[in-house]
């Protein structure tokens, strides 16, 4: 690690907020959409699977930056893969430990986190190449970034598709249902959450002129 | 047979990959701009799944399960090894994917050709360890039910691949509002899709 460097540098803040925004790993870089959208009916499963992701990234990360320079070109995607299996295998014993119900929730999505892209598109694109701490902090950048997606879609499926948040009933405190309101049950099917993506998609490219894809 | 049967048309239909839970999103999204390369990743995922599927369960069964290990002897029926199955799994994966590229490069160099770019990325992308992952999690009884279950959701996933690549190639010559243009007006079809593949979901097999 550089002693010249101060550990929170405006570069290194930027590898933090730039995934949030300009850089997100979901909707600009597309990466990591696999595992991202089926755990979001609501928003318990989505925070659980959101911090995983981010220790994840963050350790992986900073695990291949130290080796980097001893890693031979060659095999270097087996050690990556080698590397996040044995992150993610303690993530997972550790959720099964203390938060079984949410565990058998994500189910296979736990594993899953091995193969995704975000994973493997940061080692490749940052770690190989950056020092531990910026490695560090790109990875919980990344999962930042990742987790937010995931919160804001699971924020809007869990309200509008069963009237709760984080399982407390909202709506029916407010007395909608009275007023012959009803849950819309398409939020709770998986195609939801894909069109919701859609939409922040569209939101972000309309404040951001310099991301709309030029065809 | 009427039950295996039952399983293909569960896996291609009502468990489809992608449009019941992303999976392979990431090259789904990136390589299905035209139909012919998706056909390629497609047929390639076909190829994968069906090889990795039943070796896993093999792997599974004798190796990992709690229990599986009697074969060996009796003294280790209360071995649980399954928490290594993360890593066994994309091992196995990464392996093959690797052996069935230089097999194909070996013995069928035309689909080498047309495929070659394509093979390497499948060992990350997410159907593959998801299907293995959901033969373990399901509990498929026998060698053929798993077999039958790779093949199928690989046929899924082809079958998604190419639509959405078909429904992008004729998009290019609409109106798309500027911000959408892209991954937003793809994510929005792929629900859309979604939802019309919901309709299979009526169907109890």
């Amino acid at each position: 690690m550089s002693n010249k460097e101060p550990l929170f540098s405006a570069k290194n803040l930027k590898l933090l907020s730039g995934p949030l925004n300009l850089n997100n790993p979901v909707t600009v870089q597309v990466l990591g959409v696999c595992s991202a959208l089926a755990v979001t009916v609501q928003l318990k499963p989505a925070v659980v699977m959101a911090i995983s992701v981010i220790v994840v990234t963050a350790f992986s990360n900073l695990v291949i930056s130290l080796l980097r320079n001893t890693i031979p070109n060659r095999i270097r995607i087996i050690v990556q893969l080698v590397v996040i299996a044995a992150l993610v295998i303690l993530v997972d014993q550790i959720l099964k430990a203390f938060v079984y119900d949410v565990s058998k929730q994500l189910s296979v999505f736990v594993g899953l986190i091995i193969t995704n892209c975000i994973l493997m598109g940061r080692l490749e694109a940052f770690a190989m190449a950056n020092k531990p701490w910026q490695s560090f902090v790109d990875g919980i950048g990344n999962g930042l970034g990742y987790g937010a997606i995931l919160v804001i879609v699971s924020f809007f499926r869990e309200l509008l598709g069963s009237g709760t948040i984080w399982g407390y009933q909202i709506i029916e405190k407010t007395g909608l249902y009275d007023l012959g309101y009803s849950n819309n049950g398409m939020f709770i099917l998986p195609p939801m959450a894909l069109i919701i993506i859609g939409v922040i998609i569209w939101i972000q490219r309309s404040r951001k002129r310099e991301l709309i894809e030029k065809s | 047979m009427e039950h295996l049967l039952d399983l293909f048309v569960k896996s291609v239909f009502i468990e489809n990959m992608i449009f019941a839970y992303f999976l392979g999103m990431c090259s789904y999204l990136a390589v299905s701009k035209t139909v012919n390369t998706s056909m390629g990743l497609g047929l390639a995922v076909i190829f994968v799944l069906g090889i990795t599927v039943p070796i896993d369960y093999l792997i599974d069964n004798y190796l990992l399960k709690p229990g599986a290990l009697t074969w060996l002897s009796k003294d280790f029926a209360d071995v649980d090894l399954s928490f290594l199955s993360f890593i066994i799994f994309i091992a196995v994966i990464a392996a093959l994917v690797q052996l069935v590229e230089m097999i194909v490069e070996k013995f069928a160099p035309a689909l080498y050709n047309s495929l070659g770019i394509f093979l390497p990325l499948i060992a990350v992308n997410c159907a593959i360890l998801g299907g293995s992952l959901f033969m373990q999690e399901r509990e498929y009884q026998t060698l053929g039910e798993a077999t039958v279950f790779g093949i199928g959701s690989g046929v899924g996933w082809l079958l998604a691949i190419i639509a959405i690549a078909a429904i992008r190639e004729k998009i290019r010559y609409s109106n798309v509002p500027a911000p959408l243009r892209g991954l937003g007006i793809t994510f929005i079809i792929t629900g859309l899709m979604g939802i019309a593949f919901m309709s299979f979901m009526g169907i109890s097999l």
